[in-house]
């Protein structure tokens, strides 16, 4: 595979993304009370490990 | 003459049944006991040389636990026919999907360090330099996918998968009292009590026996495999007894490290195989051999997991019954995860046992979320139709999900802050 078709080729896949984005735009499950505090909890959850690992991460750095 | 009549055709369609499933069986199987790769190897040889024979029972406990989990992966995959990564983009959308594809590759590509890790520091028992280990095993990863279709590399899999049992005849090696084996391991007891570290020691046993790439791994496995529907039965079957033989496997190895180890301060499984050899040579060869082989089992899956998750959300050609013409994506990134977890071993100084502690931590940011998308998957009707998760199945696989999680992150924030676990150093 040459150089030039390499690049348009990783230049494919980034159209991909984009196309990706498009065709899941909207979750085709169905959202109902369940699943939307089941997401929502996800959320809160990943959100405070990450912010665990960010603490983690930043006292390791100062100490 | 006619019991003679019944019991030939009771006969034929036993062996009607076990030829279609010898056809059917791989993807629970190898996905089961590939779950004993390095890191679960180091995690059971830790445990016994600890506790001795005191967690058997834990470990039989995790057997159905993992059954559970992987079973619902199995009728996703089937029904769908799409794998765990395209189906929760078309679940739950564009941002839920690459949280879960790219935490997927990160994890993946941690996780297959430590599988070098462990295949490198095994075959230095041997004398064998890691250099030589990695390129081997890079070589004859790229031989098992090139050369062959799916079928090939799953039978080369399975193949690798019986040599794991090499820890049973290891164990028969060291002359542990069976009865000893029963009497304390199959009672339920924590033996010290339920201190800070036992806490770390079943949180490390269960994180090594439901790991993220495990769901990805069986559900891509069986649709590039083109299982059915009516194939269900056997699917369960298949990951029944890929749930059994992983646990078997993890409690002898608990027994060879409990029997001749038992108070010795062992910080991993290579170590636990050098130690062996002074006593009992066989036993610490057989140990080594089986690590490189958990590693290398370990490997070959985790990379497969990573690829076919890109292929399928991509839309790139991601099966293996594809040359590399005809899916070079599918290829290409199979080599660069696998090439580059080896060339991380190399690097003099390189932070391994950082890296080991961190795929614990990024496993409990992706294994809840893939797991409550599981659960919320199988219970789409629409899609699933009869196979959707009834009542029962949502109560115990909600529960086996609820406790997982419950643990899992306990684990991921005691490697954070051992400090909250007071006696808890890790494995």
């Amino acid at each position: 595979m040459s150089w030039r078709r390499a690049v348009t080729s990783i230049g494919g896949n980034l159209d991909k993304v984009r196309a990706i984005n498009r065709r899941y735009a909207h979750p085709r499950l169905t959202i109902s009370p369940m699943v939307r505090v089941c997401l929502l909890i996800l959320r809160v959850y990943l959100l405070l490990l990450v912010g665990l690992l960010a603490y983690k991460f930043i006292t390791m750095v100062i100490g | 003459m006619n019991w003679i009549a019944k019991l030939y055709y009771k006969i034929q369609r036993l062996w009607k049944a076990i030829s279609l499933y010898i056809v059917l069986s791989g993807p629970g199987l190898v996905v089961m006991i590939a779950d004993n790769d390095a890191g679960g190897i180091t995690t059971y040889a830790v445990t016994g040389a600890k506790y001795e024979y005191g967690l058997i029972w834990f470990l039989v406990i995790l057997g159905p636990v993992a059954y559970f989990v992987q079973e619902m992966t199995v009728r996703l995959g089937i029904v769908t026919k799409r794998g765990h990564a395209e189906a929760i983009f078309e679940g739950f959308g564009a941002f839920w999907g690459w949280f879960s594809l790219l935490d997927l590759m990160l994890l993946n590509w941690l996780t297959l360090i430590t599988e070098f890790i462990g295949m490198t520091s095994a075959l230095m028992i041997f004398g064998i330099p890691a250099w030589v280990t990695v390129t081997a095993v890079c070589l004859l990863m790229g031989f098992i996918v090139v050369n062959g279709r799916y079928w090939t590399w799953e039978k080369i899999a399975m193949l690798f998968c019986a040599l794991n049992l090499i820890y049973i005849p290891g164990a028969f090696i060291v002359h542990p009292a069976v009865l000893d084996v029963v009497a304390r391991g199959l009672k339920p007891n924590f033996p010290g009590g339920l201190t800070g570290q036992m806490f770390f020691f079943l949180m490390a046993n269960i994180g090594t026996t439901i790991a993220p790439w495990m769901l990805f791994f069986q559900q891509s496995s069986v649709v590039d495999k083109g299982l059915k529907e009516k194939d269900i039965s056997f699917g369960r079957f298949d990951t029944l007894l890929g749930a059994v033989a992983t646990v078997v496997v993890a409690v002898f190895i608990v027994i060879v490290t409990g029997t001749v180890l038992k108070g010795t301060e062992v910080t991993d499984a290579a170590q636990a195989a050098a130690l062996l050899r002074r006593t009992y040579p066989y036993a610490g060869d057989l140990m080594a051999i089986g690590l490189f082989n958990a590693g290398l089992l370990g490997a070959i899956c985790i990379s497969l997991a990573s690829s076919w998750a890109f292929g399928e959300v991509f839309g790139w050609a991601h099966s293996l019954n594809n040359k590399i013409r005809e899916a070079p994506w599918f290829y290409v990134n199979y080599f660069i995860t696998l090439v580059s977890a080896g060339l991380v071993v190399l690097i003099p100084g390189a932070p391994l046992v950082l890296i080991t502690l961190f795929v614990q931590v990024v496993a409990v940011t992706l294994l809840p979320a893939a797991l409550v998308f599981l659960i919320l998957l199988l219970n789409d009707r629409k899609t699933m139709g009869e196979y959707a998760n009834g009542i029962w199945d949502n109560v115990v696989n909600g529960g086996v999900v609820a406790i997982i999680i419950l643990l899992s992150t306990a684990f991921g924030i005691s490697t954070l802050f051992p400090e909250l676990f007071s006696q808890g150093a890790g494995p």
